[in-house]
């Protein structure tokens, strides 16, 4: 089934144009990873597909579900079950990641139309999905990601991805700046929650977080536009050869 | 947020109408307009003062006349005019009022409209309730279940004919008739209040609450509460204001005391939700207020809660006299400002007597074009020994186009003192809305959460009910105020 059809899609910020014909296709059950070169537009692609304002898009289409996402709120396509698991965590003061989530999951509820959770149940979900990242109860008792380590606040986001339950999770840069301890637990926990209903779009610029999050396909972002896909072979082919070779290729088209 | 959407909503909450914007028609009696010595004597007169009485309103009426405005607060307002104003109205009476089926059908629904139905609280046995409407105490509840403890509730006027030693030994002992310009006033023409005496070792049963309202038009307010805690008493005080919407200001000047003998508490609780304004400045109350309070014995607490949502200018200082020794301060305060409101609120905490200890909590939110600043002052004095002192005050910009500012004084004169202070300021950008967004919770959800947040350590000061209610006048005053 297709999740997520983006044909021909452009975008631009501040005036700039980044994203130039992209298309891709992601259907349910997949994981798709996206590697490509700094400024390739790998994080333009996550941020307009999260509905972020600074973002224009100028030109093509993104179907979710068979709808026009572009024309929904951030917080709408939350609702319709996109995560984005954010490259940089903000802290939010005087909130609590138990507090945060309580409040998220009510709002999405309201908009899905399901029964609220109780008090004992959002705990009791809250205690097992804690577990797929090794999260510590000190951390979510805290003001969110205030204070935490790049570690702690990356684990926190996959956390918040198994509390949300999304049906398209997006993770930008994952990977950036975590040792291979973390690393392990963050893929960990990804893994665990993949399943035939949902997707996953993995955005990253190294090989190494293929190693345990395995995808079934590697798209190549260059100039914009995805200039190159394959199976998980691919990205050991880059890993090998670099980006140059990539910037060579498209040279050669 | 530039998305439709966004502006749509904003569009649509910051229309949102003053909900206790309506004004009552209700018969009413009132001093010639204007502010004169006659005034003065018209209103004592009214209220069938004692000689004393009259004098000591004289006395400040002809200080008064000698002072000048203050203009060192952070506000910006045309000179007002004291002539233009009623300083008397009051809701005429057809009778002297015996059961609460004599109370004006229209002051009754105006109190309905308010949600404190005088009924209904007699029947919720929760909160005692005086009610002033313009100059006058209409009801006071459950005043004979607290005269069984020997409590005295009741409107000022009635204080006056009734306890009148009481009120000669303590009116004026902790804000005297001549402390400042608006006290004076309040001094002079001050037409009723509360008044609350809590006699020694009596714990209230129950919380006293007074809710005031201004409606008659271009008529001052200015009411004086005097609330004494004695020996061991202690006593939870809750104060509610609201007002119509009127294009012209209106003027509120009023005075509040506390006494707190030894080993007394009192915690004194506002809600202030006076009219603010339109969106463009025009119309909204001039919040004029002195508050004090003194812990005059030793092991005695004065705690000062405030959340400040509403009035076009507000200038208040509710501030504490440590002079037992071991006695203890609090002030705790929520402000917001929106579109073109200003606030200069904070505290003063005099330590006088040894050990005494004062906290400060001040949680500022600006949005819109508003202006919101933080004035505060510690004193610790010669003999006050091992005094100690914390303040934190920390401000929340909504926009880019608002201001917070920090005034804070420190005057120590005694070497053991220990003052600490700590202030932050944060912004509610644009990322953290977007990261909200991204997990479902929509702009307006996002500020609420995050204001509550900021505010959870003040609101827990609050009784129950007026936490949620506090919680609910944050949301409403707001909306539709990020960008």
């Amino acid at each position: 089934m297709t999740l997520l059809e983006i044909k021909n899609l452009q975008a631009s910020v501040e005036s700039k144009d980044i994203l130039k014909g992209l298309s891709l296709t992601v259907n349910a059950g997949e994981v798709h990873a996206i590697m490509g070169p700094n400024g390739s537009g790998k994080s333009t692609l996550a941020s307009v597909l999260a509905g972020r304002n600074e973002y224009e898009v100028t030109g093509g289409s993104v179907l979710f579900n068979g709808e026009n996402l572009l024309d929904l709120s951030p917080e709408e396509r939350a609702w319709k079950g996109i995560f984005l698991a954010f490259q940089y965590p903000v802290e939010i003061p005087g909130i609590s990641t138990t507090n945060f989530l309580k409040t998220a999951l009510q709002e999405i509820y309201k908009a899905r139309g399901k029964k609220q959770l109780e008090a004992r149940e959002f705990l009791a979900m809250m205690k097992e999905k804690m577990k797929y990242v090794e999260m510590d109860t000190k951390l979510t008792s805290r003001a969110l990601n205030e204070g935490f380590s790049g570690g702690e606040k990356k684990r926190n986001e996959i956390f918040q991805m198994a509390m949300l339950e999304p049906t398209l999770a997006i993770l930008d840069e994952t990977d950036s700046g975590l040792d291979i301890d973390a690393l392990r637990i963050v893929a960990n926990g990804v893994n665990k929650l993949r399943s035939k209903d949902n997707a996953f779009i993995v955005i990253t610029h190294y090989q190494r977080l293929l190693d345990y999050i395995v995808p079934d396909f590697v798209h190549v972002l260059s100039g914009g536009k995805i200039v190159k896909s394959g199976g998980k072979e691919l990205a050991m082919e880059l890993e090998e050869k670099g980006y140059d070779w990539i910037k060579e290729l498209q040279a050669a088209n | 947020m530039e998305s439709n959407t966004d502006n749509q909503l904003l569009e649509q909450y910051t229309q949102q109408e003053y909900k206790y914007g309506f004004s009552s028609d209700i018969e009413t009696d009132f001093a010639p307009i204007g502010l004169s010595e006659d005034t003065v004597r018209f209103i004592s007169a009214k209220k069938n003062e004692p000689g004393w009485l009259l004098d000591w309103r004289l006395k400040a009426y002809r200080h008064w006349l000698k002072m000048a405005e203050p203009e060192w607060a952070n506000i910006h307002y045309p000179k007002i005019d004291y002539q233009n104003y009623y300083y008397y109205a009051a809701p005429k009476e057809k009778k002297q009022l015996n059961s609460l089926d004599d109370v004006d059908p229209e002051i009754r629904r105006t109190f309905d409209k308010l949600g404190i139905s005088l009924v209904e609280q007699m029947r919720l046995a929760g909160v005692a309730v005086d009610a002033v409407i313009d100059s006058v105490s209409v009801k006071t509840t459950f005043k004979d279940k607290l005269a069984e403890l020997g409590i005295i509730f009741c409107s000022f006027g009635e204080a006056v004919q009734e306890h009148p030693e009481l009120v000669k030994k303590y009116l004026g002992s902790v804000v005297p008739s001549t402390d400042n310009f608006f006290a004076a006033l309040n001094s002079a023409v001050f037409s009723d209040g509360s008044f609350c005496y809590i006699p020694k070792g009596t714990r209230c049963p129950m919380e006293l609450s007074t809710y005031f309202r201004i409606n008659a038009a271009n008529t001052g307010q200015f009411e004086r509460t005097l609330i004494i805690a004695d020996e061991g008493a202690y006593v939870s005080y809750l104060e509610g204001c609201t007002a119509p919407m009127r294009d012209e200001h209106q003027l509120h000047a009023a005075v509040v005391e506390l006494v707190a003998h030894a080993d007394a508490e009192i915690k004194y609780s506002t809600v202030q939700n006076w009219y603010p304004g339109d969106k463009d400045g025009k119309g909204g109350i001039y919040n004029f207020v002195t508050k004090r309070g003194i812990c005059e014995g030793k092991n005695s607490r004065i705690s000062w809660t405030q959340v400040e949502t509403g009035s076009a200018i507000t200038w208040k200082y509710p501030s504490v006299i440590l002079k037992g020794d071991n006695s203890v301060g609090e002030f705790y305060s929520v402000a917001v400002t929106n579109n073109r409101q200003q606030a200069d609120t904070g505290t003063k905490m005099i330590h006088i007597g040894k050990n005494t200890r004062s906290r400060i909590v001040s949680k500022g939110i600006s949005a819109g074009k508003s202006h919101n600043s933080y004035r505060g002052l510690v004193r610790v004095t010669k003999n006050a020994d091992n005094a100690h002192n914390y303040s934190q005050c920390d401000s929340l910009l909504m926009t880019d186009r608002c201001g917070a500012h920090t005034f804070p004084y420190l005057e120590v004169h005694n070497p053991t003192a220990k003052v600490e202070h700590e202030a932050t300021t944060s912004k509610i950008g644009e990322d953290i809305l977007f990261y909200c967004n991204q997990r479902g919770i929509g702009t307006e959800a996002a500020v609420n959460l995050i204001v509550n947040g900021y505010c959870r350590e003040v609101f827990n000061q609050l009784p129950m009910e007026f936490a949620v209610e506090a919680q609910k006048l944050l949301s409403i005053s707001l909306e539709g105020s990020v960008g």
